[in-house]
């Protein structure tokens, strides 16, 4: 287990997503986002279609719309919307008073 | 050879009043009025009526006087003897007499039968229960109506057309509705897989749910003898009050059988060759769906129409023309679904596949084309092209010189350029229009202005263009609109926003304004939308209404922004941004040149471009430097990332061109002053020219100002992008003054007005250039208080690369929550 402190759960925007940075080497950027029930996601900050930015779409639901061609990712599982086939690695997320972890391989 | 007066008419008889036998009848008159005396049979207790139209009934659309093709009247005008509920039951061929259910006999010289099709029905335990429908005529319908009124749960066995429609129609009417399937997904003879399930899926956003692969075994009685449950095979059972069965369709042909009539057995129907005759005497005819030609039977109405003109012709003993099949396509009439099939759209051995796929903006496309030749077309979302494939596909066109462009529609071909028109105007006058009654464009437009036609409903008399499946409303109403001008009366667009909502754009801004709705989860709550937080097409729509309507009140959501407008510069393939400063009318100096220079250089920006609106691109930039280069290079934010003001381009005019008549450069710069930081439903970009020289390309701008001798003309809704469209003269004013005036009145208008995405040359052809004229140049004071409006909403707009808080720009997100090192991660 390799659980990371990230931030305060406030320090996420509700319906939005901020940046985990990693390089390239330790297998890039993880988007970690909170919707408006405060559930809170993480994923590989890229798109299963051509590797867009996810943290820079519009989250709705469990959603998030790929900024680049509006593909839609499911939080949850990191897997595109059918018909669109393709899936995006997840992290398990904890939230422990306040402080957003989460579990980075 | 008898004379004219002595003449005694020939007797048809025609059994059936339906779609098929009394088209034909009116493709009779028109060619040969006096030839028969007519009697109808009909077995319902209905004049002819337009059984299509029976689903937009069920939905509470139409009723079902709106549906009556031929009323009452239209027999008695025509001297036509119509026997209502009267069942044929018998035909004497020697004899040529027909035995009605009632007892009564009538002679004919010539028979046309017309019975149509009977519904299948499935042969399981409890199907002939009370409470078990199937769904072909009004009885039907209103028993359903009925049903929905005292009955709560609705089962549909069938996924097809049919089923389909039957299940929205019920579910609009409060039903729980569950539809039953033996198929994995929906119309499989009509849909491939994917587009299959992305009708599901809006289907099941509409409240409609599914049991797919599922076999019905049998129909269980309750307590009072109605149906009250369905079982499946595996025993579970499911309730219902209300049991429709669509699952096909069987040519009615029990009377041809016993008459003698050669009928096929599969597919069904009374065997007639080319000319409509039946096979076994030449004395009577046969059209519609219970006719089987060359091993085929249809069940839509387009090939039925044709029939009708053959047989007519052939009555007429005129004797030319020959059927020879159609090729039939698909459209489902389910408001706010739009769907087109035809041919060969699975594909298959030697075929080829073009495919589209959007499915957030909810739109498939598949086209397959074997040997050059398109074969088959399956639409979803997006149909407008759906009739030209169809074209293409019945001419057999070879279209490897289109292959391309294909996917993008007849819009896209061979006019790029200047040519400002719609689909409808580029067509020619032999192509068609309406599927279903073969009626080509030029027939319309000729209709239009012989009878002097301005409404929709007048054009569905006068051509029947429009008046069967509906779905060609569009293109006829943009032809009217073309031909008789902007007095035609247009019937609204019913398309509801996205998924998440029945609600149209319109329905949205009148809550909005009407409620004074403040906040997006408010109009989501007030318009009940089916989705917690909509999506990423809604939201951003919503936003916009909010802040157009509710100026200085309403607190903008960036959430409901798309990236560039939250982040305030262009998002790029690789994750990078780009940024345009605002260049006054295309105007720069050396300072702000070399302060581009330095921050290039310190950015390390890849990438320094000329754009094409006059000003400088730079490109490649990393996000979290946005802030540092808008603070180094000192120059306003030029939105080129925004639906809002973006360029006004300008030309150097009277201050140096020998042929400038006026200042253009600063009246460019002026309007750009008073009306930067606007957002709008869509871009904006202005022009100003200094003579009809036109450099700035003042013609294909959303406001294009031309500057003359006398003053400045001024000319609105133009377009230089996707399709060219050429701006149209709205009015000539003296001054600068009101210049900026009417701009910004003009502006303002299409900011209260238009939808979400609709640029201003969208929004005029859908208001029309006159109500536009109305609104702001005729109406003196309705113009000030338009651009009044429009300088309150503008007063202390934020710079959102300068003023974060009041732009509510959240500046967190120029920096990661946190960087992972290497080692750490490591260990
Ligand atoms: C940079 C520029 C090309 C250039 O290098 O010259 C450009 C770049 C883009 N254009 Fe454009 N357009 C640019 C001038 C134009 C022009 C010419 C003009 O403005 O005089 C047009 C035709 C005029 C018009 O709009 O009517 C134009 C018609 C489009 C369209 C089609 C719009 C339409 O309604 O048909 C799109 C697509 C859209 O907006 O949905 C588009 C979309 C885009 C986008 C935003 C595509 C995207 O979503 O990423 C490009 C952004 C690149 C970036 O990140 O900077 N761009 N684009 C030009 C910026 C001008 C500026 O200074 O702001
Ligand atoms: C709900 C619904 C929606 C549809 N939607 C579409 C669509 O979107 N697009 C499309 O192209 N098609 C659609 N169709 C199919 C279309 O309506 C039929 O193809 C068309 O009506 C067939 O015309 P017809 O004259 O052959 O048969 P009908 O219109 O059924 O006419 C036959 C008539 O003959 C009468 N009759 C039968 N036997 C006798 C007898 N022995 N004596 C006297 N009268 C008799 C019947 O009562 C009936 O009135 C739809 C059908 C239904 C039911
Ligand atoms: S034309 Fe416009 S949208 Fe297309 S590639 Fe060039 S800049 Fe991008
Ligand atoms: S990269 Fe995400 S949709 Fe294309």
């Amino acid at each position: 287990m390799n659980w990371q402190y990230v931030c305060k759960l406030d320090d996420l925007p509700v319906l939005g997503a901020r940046v985990l940075e990693r390089s390239e080497n330790a297998g890039g950027n993880v988007a970690v986002f909170r919707n408006d029930q405060d559930v809170v996601f993480a994923l590989l900050d890229k798109c299963p279609h051509k590797g867009g930015p996810l943290s820079q779409g519009i989250v709705f639901g469990e959603r998030v719309a790929c900024p680049l061609h509006n593909w839609t990712i499911e939080l949850k599982s990191g897997a595109a919307v059918a018909p669109d086939v393709g899936c995006t690695a997840r992290f398990a997320v904890k939230i422990d008073s306040g402080g957003v972890f989460v579990e980075l391989p | 050879m008898h004379t004219a007066a002595t003449q005694v008419k020939q007797k048809l008889a025609v059994i059936g009043n339906g779609m098929a036998g009394i088209r034909t009848v009116e493709e009779l008159l028109k060619i040969a009025p006096d030839k028969y005396d007519i009697t109808v049979f009909g077995a319902e207790p209905h004049p002819n009526y337009n059984r299509i139209l029976l689903s937009p009934v069920l939905a509470g659309e139409q009723t079902i006087g709106d549906i009556v093709l031929n009323d009452w009247d239209w027999y008695k005008d025509n001297g036509i003897t119509l026997i209502t509920g009267t069942t044929i039951t018998e035909i004497h061929r020697t004899r040529r007499e027909l035995t009605t259910d009632s007892g009564y006999k009538f002679k004919y010289d010539r028979l046309l039968v017309a019975t149509g099709s009977n519904p299948f029905i499935l042969p399981i335990e409890g199907n002939t229960l009370p409470g078990v429908l199937s769904y072909r005529d009004i009885a039907d319908t209103e028993a359903m109506i009925d049903a929905a009124k005292r009955y709560k749960k609705a089962v549909v066995i069938g996924g097809g057309l049919l089923g389909l429609e039957a299940a929205n129609g019920l579910k609009l009417r409060g039903m729980d509705v569950t539809v039953v399937h033996v198929m994995p997904w929906l119309m499989e003879r009509q849909l491939d897989e994917k587009a299959g399930k992305l009708l599901q899926g809006s289907l099941e956003a509409k409240g409609i749910k599914f049991r797919m692969q599922a076999q019905t075994e049998a129909l269980v009685a309750g307590e009072s003898g109605r149906v009250a449950a369905l079982r499946f095979k595996g025993g579970e059972q499911i309730a219902a009050d209300l049991v429709v069965m669509a699952v096909g369709i069987r040519p009615n042909t029990m009377l041809a059988e016993k008459s003698g009539l050669q009928v096929s057995v599969r597919p069904g129907g009374i065997i007639v060759d080319d000319t409509m005759q039946t096979l076994t005497d030449p004395r009577i005819y046969s059209v519609g769906e219970c006719v089987n030609h060359r091993g085929t039977a249809y069940g839509l109405v387009a090939p039925l129409f044709e029939m009708a003109k053959v047989c007519a012709n052939h009555l007429a003993e005129y004797g030319i023309g020959r059927y020879v099949g159609s090729v039939t396509s698909t459209k489902l009439k389910v408001t706010g679904v739009d769907l087109f099939s035809a041919g060969n759209f699975q594909g298959g051995e030697g075929t080829e596949d073009i495919t589209l796929s959007d499915p957030m903006g909810g739109v498939y496309k598949r086209l397959v084309i074997k040997d050059d030749k398109l074969v088959g077309a399956c639409l979803y979302g997006d149909t407008v092209d759906g009739s030209w494939y169809f074209k293409l596909l019945r001419e057999g066109k070879n279209i490897n010189e289109l292959r391309d462009q294909l996917m993008f529609g007849e819009s896209n071909i061979g006019d790029v350029g200047h040519e400002g028109n719609t689909r409808a105007v580029s067509m020619k006058d032999t192509d068609e229009v309406c599927g279903c009654n073969g009626v080509c464009k030029g027939a319309i437009t000729k209709a239009i202005k012989d009878k002097g036609l301005f409404t929709l409903d007048e054009v569905r008399k006068h051509t029947k263009a429009s008046s069967s499946c509906g779905s060609c409303t569009g293109l006829v109403e943009q032809i009217l609109m073309f031909t008789a001008g902007g007095d035609y009366s247009a019937t609204p667009t019913m398309k509801p926003m996205c998924a998440c909502t029945d609600s149209t754009h319109q329905n949205a801004r009148d809550a909005i304004c009407e409620q004074k709705l403040l906040s997006v989860p408010e109009v989501m709550k007030t318009l009940s939308w089916r989705t917690p937080n909509g999506c990423s097409s809604c939201r951003p729509a919503l936003n916009y209404y909010l802040l157009s309507t509710w100026p200085k009140e309403y607190v903008d959501d960036p959430q409901s922004r798309y990236i560039n407008e939250r982040a305030h510069a262009n998002i790029q393939k690789d994750g990078t941004f780009s940024v345009i400063p605002r260049m006054w009318g295309g105007e720069t100096t050396a300072d702000e040149l070399r302060r581009i220079a330095n921050a290039v250089d310190k950015y390390k920006i890849p990438t320094v471009k000329v754009t094409g609106g006059q000003r400088i691109d730079l490109l490649g930039v990393k996000k979290e430097d946005l802030p540092g280069v808008w603070a180094d290079i000192g120059m306003p934010s030029g939105h080129a990332y925004a639906k809002a003001l973006r360029t006004v381009k300008t030309c150097v005019g009277s201050e140096w061109c020998r042929f400038g008549t006026q200042d253009s450069t600063q009246m460019g710069k002026d309007l750009e002053r008073a009306m930067w930081r606007m957002y709008a439903p869509h871009k904006v970009k202005y022009a100003v020219s200094g003579c009809p020289r036109n450099c700035a390309e003042a013609g294909i701008k959303d406001v294009g100002i031309i500057g003359v001798d006398s003053g400045w003309e001024m000319y609105v809704a133009g377009n230089g992008g996707i399709k060219t469209e050429v701006a149209q003269f709205l009015v000539k004013v003296k001054t600068s003054d009101e210049v900026l005036e009417y701009t910004g009145a003009f502006i303002q208008l299409y900011r209260e007005e238009g939808w979400y995405l609709e640029r201003t040359v969208h929004y005029v052809s859908r208001v029309g250039l006159d109500y536009v004229k109305s609104k702001m140049v005729d109406d003196a004071a309705n113009r000030k208080a338009l651009w009044q409006r429009l300088q309150f909403a503008l007063d202390g707009e934020p710079d959102p690369w300068f003023e974060f808080a009041k732009a509510r720009v959240d500046p967190r997100q120029f920096i990661p929550i946190k960087s992972i090192a290497a080692d750490v991660v490591a260990a």
